[in-house]
């Protein structure tokens, strides 16, 4: 039972203060056209009104800046008098589970996945996928550097490798990796079709690399703990004339490998 | 100005600022008077790359405070321990001379929501947040430093007044304050104290750093004053004058101000 020794005194007719709890005052602050919770009032005892307001839109327009960061092909696509919206109705349905808001919006292709009025822009839900893989790379734990001198001696096609966390291999039925050079490098329009692409991390920032046809499938081979001879193998199956030599080279100089014990 | 320290802090009593990534290699190049920076501490929860790397650099240069938005030591919810220990990974290795966090909440039945809300100051709240600092002291084995909100409403059912609410809080945990100026001046304006008498009450010998941020000027429903806390205004004039009566009363303390804006001269802080 809440004390409300103080408040008989006041001019207003407040009833006996009532607690508010927690849950309370975020239903009100969540569903905009919601009165404030009795109980809430400014320096003269007086409803809070637009006070509340003040927590309501600090909760929202916080969570809309985070997304608009952790985002930025999604944002650049739609714009942001696209994006604020539909970020706003996500962040009501899937607020942070977490205070690392670096790792916030994965249900966020999903979500675009779902929304009809963007079935038009089919590509949406992967190049949300992209920003969360670059985003994650760009935050994995760093690896001891990969030395090709651990390699002399062995027959190739009994290789396994290890990725350094930071390393993120996406495929999709839509062009990613040329919607994201349009998108960030001045690169031309792209064609539809399907792509896919490599993230590597040499040092602190996350570059996308366009895989060929088979390449995808190779790298996610060798992933799974399969040697390089399997893995081309099995590539081959789906890609007859895969060639895996120019793969190879940008795995071993581009930072996406790392020495074995880098390894968990 | 001496390397003294107040037994509330291990910061040094000299200026320290917002560390904004931004300005890392200006800051290392030059770091100017700065001699000390805060950190968030959220920010440097990932497994690696540039963030750590920088605060690992940051750490032989600067004496560090790591300022927490996550622990939601307010919320009528336990503290979510995988964060307590990511907390105390963090002070482990990183060995700030200061942590510290806010009499808010921000996490209610498992969802974060990226702002400091309030609570009311009751023997029910009370209890709560001081068995959450207790978990938080004893998780991290340190004392921590809790931060005084800015106000922009009142709770009816509250019935103790913030400085009474604080202080009782240090007696009962032993933690100490970080005092925020701004907060005093925002708060005081929107619900209508008076700011020195705030600070009058505040149990200052507690108070091991101090914050100074902007806000920016809106109104309520009836017209009247509502200051909103805005990092990225600049210092406002009454909040320079509140500092300066402050320190005289207290003595000087290590003072965070916001990097954007413009730095007076540091007479303040020497007296």
């Amino acid at each position: 039972m809440t004390q409300t020794i103080r408040k008989t005194d006041a001019n207003h007719t407040l009833d006996l203060a009532a607690e508010i709890s927690q849950s309370t005052f975020l239903a009100a602050l969540l569903q905009p056209d919601l009165a404030p919770p009795e109980g809430l009032i400014d320096g003269q005892n007086r409803p809070a009104g637009r006070r509340f307001s003040v927590y309501r839109n600090n909760v929202i327009a916080s969570l809309i800046d985070a997304m608009e960061v952790g985002f930025p092909s999604v944002f650049k696509l739609l714009g942001a008098e696209n994006f604020r919206p539909l970020a706003r109705l996500f962040v009501a349905e899937h607020p942070p589970h977490s205070p690392l808001l670096m790792h916030y919006g994965t249900a966020f292709p999903s979500f675009l996945a779902k929304i009809d009025a963007l079935s038009r822009f089919p590509y949406l839900p992967d190049m949300a996928h992209l920003d969360l893989a670059i985003r994650q790379s760009y935050h994995s734990p760093d690896a001891p550097p990969f030395d090709p001198q651990d390699l002399e001696g062995n027959p190739l096609e009994s290789l396994r490798f290890s990725f350094a966390p930071a390393t993120k291999i996406l495929a999709s039925p839509q062009p990613i990796f040329s919607i994201f050079q349009h998108l960030f490098n001045a690169a031309p329009r792209p064609n539809p079709g399907p792509e896919a692409l490599l993230i590597t991390r040499a040092e602190f920032d996350p570059i996308p690399h366009s895989l060929p046809p088979g390449g995808h499938s190779f790298i996610s081979g060798i992933m799974q703990g399969h040697t390089l001879g399997i893995a081309y193998e099995n590539t081959l199956t789906t890609t007859p004339d895969f060639d895996p030599t120019p793969l190879l080279s940008l795995l071993m100089t581009s930072g996406a490998l790392c020495a074995e014990e880098g390894l968990p | 100005m001496r390397d003294t320290h107040h037994p509330h802090t291990a910061l040094p009593l000299a200026p320290g600022v917002g560390y904004k990534p931004q300005h890392y290699t200006a800051l290392m190049h030059d770091p100017g008077t700065v001699r000390w920076l805060e950190i968030h501490a959220e920010n440097y929860m990932g497994g690696g790359g540039r963030p750590l790397a920088q605060l690992r650099a940051l750490s032989e240069r600067f004496a560090l405070s790591v300022h927490g938005v996550g622990l939601s030591i307010g919320g009528e919810s336990p503290l979510d321990t995988a964060h307590l220990a990511r907390l105390a990974y963090l002070t482990s290795w990183l060995n700030p001379a200061s942590f510290s966090e806010h009499l808010a909440w921000s996490t209610h039945d498992g969802a974060f929501f990226n702002d400091l809300l309030p609570l009311p100051y009751t023997a029910t709240t009370l209890a709560r947040v001081c068995r959450h600092i207790d978990q938080v002291q004893t998780a991290l084995g340190r004392q921590m430093l809790l931060e005084n909100p800015s106000s922009y409403l009142a709770f009816v059912e509250s019935d103790w007044s913030e400085p009474e609410f604080l202080c009782e809080i240090t007696r009962r945990t032993g933690c100490g304050l970080l005092l925020d100026v701004n907060n005093v001046f925002v708060s005081a304006t929107n619900l209508g104290f008076s700011p020195e008498a705030y600070i009058a009450a505040f149990p200052l010998d507690a108070v091991g750093e101090v914050h100074l941020g902007g806000h920016a000027p809106d109104v309520d429903d009836h017209g009247a004053p509502l200051l909103i806390d805005a990092h990225g205004c600049p210092v406002a004039d009454p909040v320079w004058t509140l500092l300066a009566t402050t320190l005289a009363q207290m003595g000087p303390r290590p003072v965070l101000i916001e990097w954007d804006n413009d730095v007076p001269d540091w007479p303040l802080l020497a007296a």
